[in-house]
């Protein structure tokens, strides 16, 4: 019954924008899916491993910068500067984790350590001439060009992201049911008790440092692809990691489809307030404040949380 | 670079982190009290400053004057946040407990926002250029006043902590939360009163920044990511420790001005914070222990 509505959900998904002609209605879905991407990757890390990073748009604008400077400065594709991205915020993710897990900060100094990681690229990006500076970069568009990820049809970057998500969910899901899935588990739930039984905590914390960060990053390029800019606050502001760990959080932090369910409750929400909002900056991030100071004082095991409760 | 020049600088460094140093005692106080990192503390400064600059541009007044309604409004406003929006996560995890906070940054920053656009407002006085020579230094008048409020509310705060009765009880509160409770100490009050003094000391830092610093919706953040940083340093829950670093950043951050051009100059704070997290989590003046 479950593989049925799973294989339902993805035909629908597969066909709906050969049968929705609206761009809107695409571009809204490619968003839900491009929040869960990021909130899925923040979610290895901060769901999963139960490591709270309020900094993860260092990772988003890493994987952002790399791939479009590398196409700007260098003709590189965007495909391999992607991969690069994800290579170079794994690595940027090894050195922050390194420094915070080898001096055992946690909870509240875990949090903000990464809040100044990623201040310090914010600010030094936006110093920097070299990578646009204040201004930011913007993507030259070439018309359709899949080699140098840019389509002509914006449908295409909802197969892309589509397909990115898909993937992800496979891997997240393979991850929940394997040994580092289960030891990152029993880190996040006792640590010290995890410890004892032989696990290497340390260890742990990095890998699912990396693999969140990787995967961050991969969104970050996704994200200056189909917008074909990126500022310096958009990349790596605090705002941004707000938005990052908004949506699994909602949904419920350290589950499978929770970033999904996050992803869709805020878009769906952003839909029906979309009137409203336009007419006054500030007030879908209002909505969004509210949004999280209910949800952690009623749903404190995310939206799902309600779905599992027990009689 | 002459002599003057590096001690105006170290000057203004000491100037600005007084009020560095106030803003980061309301974060302190708060911490030390429920062990909550107060992400809306910036918030509430953001709010003192708007009131800040409303009524002496409405009225005409003063805006040192302010205070006698930033202050108690500060302090109500903090209360009733406690009682709102803190009480209920008091027992919940560590990271809900950040999450209520950030929320509620968010939601205040952007009320902001919605009701008084992003445009930064200056307010001008006859003195908001005035200097005072001392020595071969010259001081802005409006910052020799803030460092000179920040420090007499901080001596007010702990002559109160220190002497009075309920002062003694806030620290008991903060030091043994059970232990206050077996002894008659209203503990879930001693909270809201934590959480309401914090935010008055965050309005006053708010009200005597106004004379010398921009105002918009998002300044709070701009003062409360330093505070962070002061409060590591410091040791969470350290009053001499957030004094300290205060003006250990004030000065860093005027230092680094010198020789770093426009916003880099706070990298070198963010190092500094980092540097410190690592090498000493609980601050330079912390308790031994996380």
């Amino acid at each position: 019954m479950r593989e049925l509505g799973a294989g339902a959900a993805l035909a629908g998904a597969l066909l709906l924008p050969l049968v929705v002609r609206s761009e809107h209605v695409v571009g809204t879905l490619t968003l839900i899916f491009f929040f869960a991407f990021v909130g899925q990757g923040w979610n290895i890390l901060g769901g999963y491993a139960g490591q709270f990073s309020f900094g993860h748009a260092l990772f988003f604008g890493i994987g952002a910068y790399t791939s479009a400077l590398a196409f700007i400065k260098g003709g590189i594709s965007p495909w391999l500067g992607m991969v690069a991205g994800a290579v170079l915020a794994a690595l940027v993710g090894l050195l922050t984790g390194h420094l915070s897990f080898r001096y055992g900060l946690r909870g509240a100094y875990f949090a903000l350590v990464m809040l100044a990681f990623a201040e310090i690229f914010r600010v030094a990006v936006t110093n920097w001439e070299w990578v646009g500076a204040s201004f930011g970069l913007l993507v030259p568009l070439r018309g359709h060009a899949p080699a140098l990820f840019q389509f002509a049809d914006k449908r295409a970057y909802y197969y892309v992201i589509l397909g990115m998500l898909l993937a992800l969910t496979a891997g997240v899901a393979r991850l929940e049911r394997s040994r580092l899935g289960y030891e990152m588990a029993a880190v996040r739930e006792n640590e010290a008790a995890a410890a004892a039984l032989g696990i290497n905590p340390y260890r742990v914390k990095l890998v699912a440092m990396a693999l969140s960060a990787a995967v961050t990053a991969l969104g970050g390029t996704f994200y200056v692809q189909y917008f074909s800019y990126v500022d310096p606050t958009i990349a790596f502001g605090p705002a941004h990691s707000v938005e990052i760990l908004l949506r699994p959080i909602l949904g419920g932090a350290g589950t499978l489809w929770g970033p999904l369910l996050g992803s869709a409750l805020l878009g769906l929400l952003g839909e029906a307030t979309r009137g409203l909002v336009r007419a006054h900056a500030g007030l879908h991030l209002m909505l969004y404040g509210l949004i999280l100071m209910v949800a952690v004082v009623f749903l404190p095991r995310g939206v799902i949380g309600l779905l599992h409760r027990r009689p | 670079m002459t002599v003057e020049i590096l001690a105006t600088s170290l000057a203004n460094g000491v100037m600005l982190g007084g009020l560095y140093a106030l803003v980061a005692l309301g974060l302190t106080l708060i911490f030390g009290v429920m062990r909550i990192i107060n992400f809306a503390h910036g918030s509430l400064m953001m709010l003192a400053m708007y009131a800040t600059f409303g009524l002496a541009t409405r009225t005409g007044v003063d805006p040192y004057l302010a205070l006698g309604v930033t202050v108690p409004g500060g302090f109500l406003v903090g209360w009733g946040l406690q009682r709102l929006a803190i009480a209920p996560v008091l027992g919940a995890p560590e990271h809900n407990q950040l999450l209520m906070t950030l929320g509620l940054a968010l939601f205040l920053d952007n009320l902001a926002l919605a009701l008084f656009t992003a445009d930064p407002r200056t307010l001008l006085t006859a003195y908001s250029a005035s200097t005072v020579a001392i020595g071969p230094v010259r001081l802005n008048l409006p910052r020799l006043l803030a460092f000179a409020g920040a420090l007499g509310i901080t001596a007010a705060l702990a002559a109160f902590l220190k002497l009075t009765v309920l002062g003694r009880a806030l620290r008991a509160a903060a030091e043994e939360r059970d232990g206050a409770a077996l002894v008659g100490i209203p503990v879930r009050r001693m909270y809201a009163l934590a959480f309401g003094l914090g935010s008055a000391c965050v309005a006053a830092a708010g009200t005597l920044a106004v004379p010398f610093f921009y105002v918009s919706p998002e300044v709070g953040n701009t003062f409360v990511i330093t505070a962070f940083v002061v409060v590591v340093l410091g040791g969470l829950g350290s009053f001499p420790g957030a004094l300290l670093g205060g003006l250990a950043v004030g000065v860093v951050e005027s230092l680094g001005g010198l020789f770093l051009h426009g916003s880099l100059a706070q990298i070198g704070i963010f190092l500094l914070f980092i540097l410190v997290l690592l090498a000493r989590p609980t601050g330079l003046l912390g308790a031994a222990h996380a």
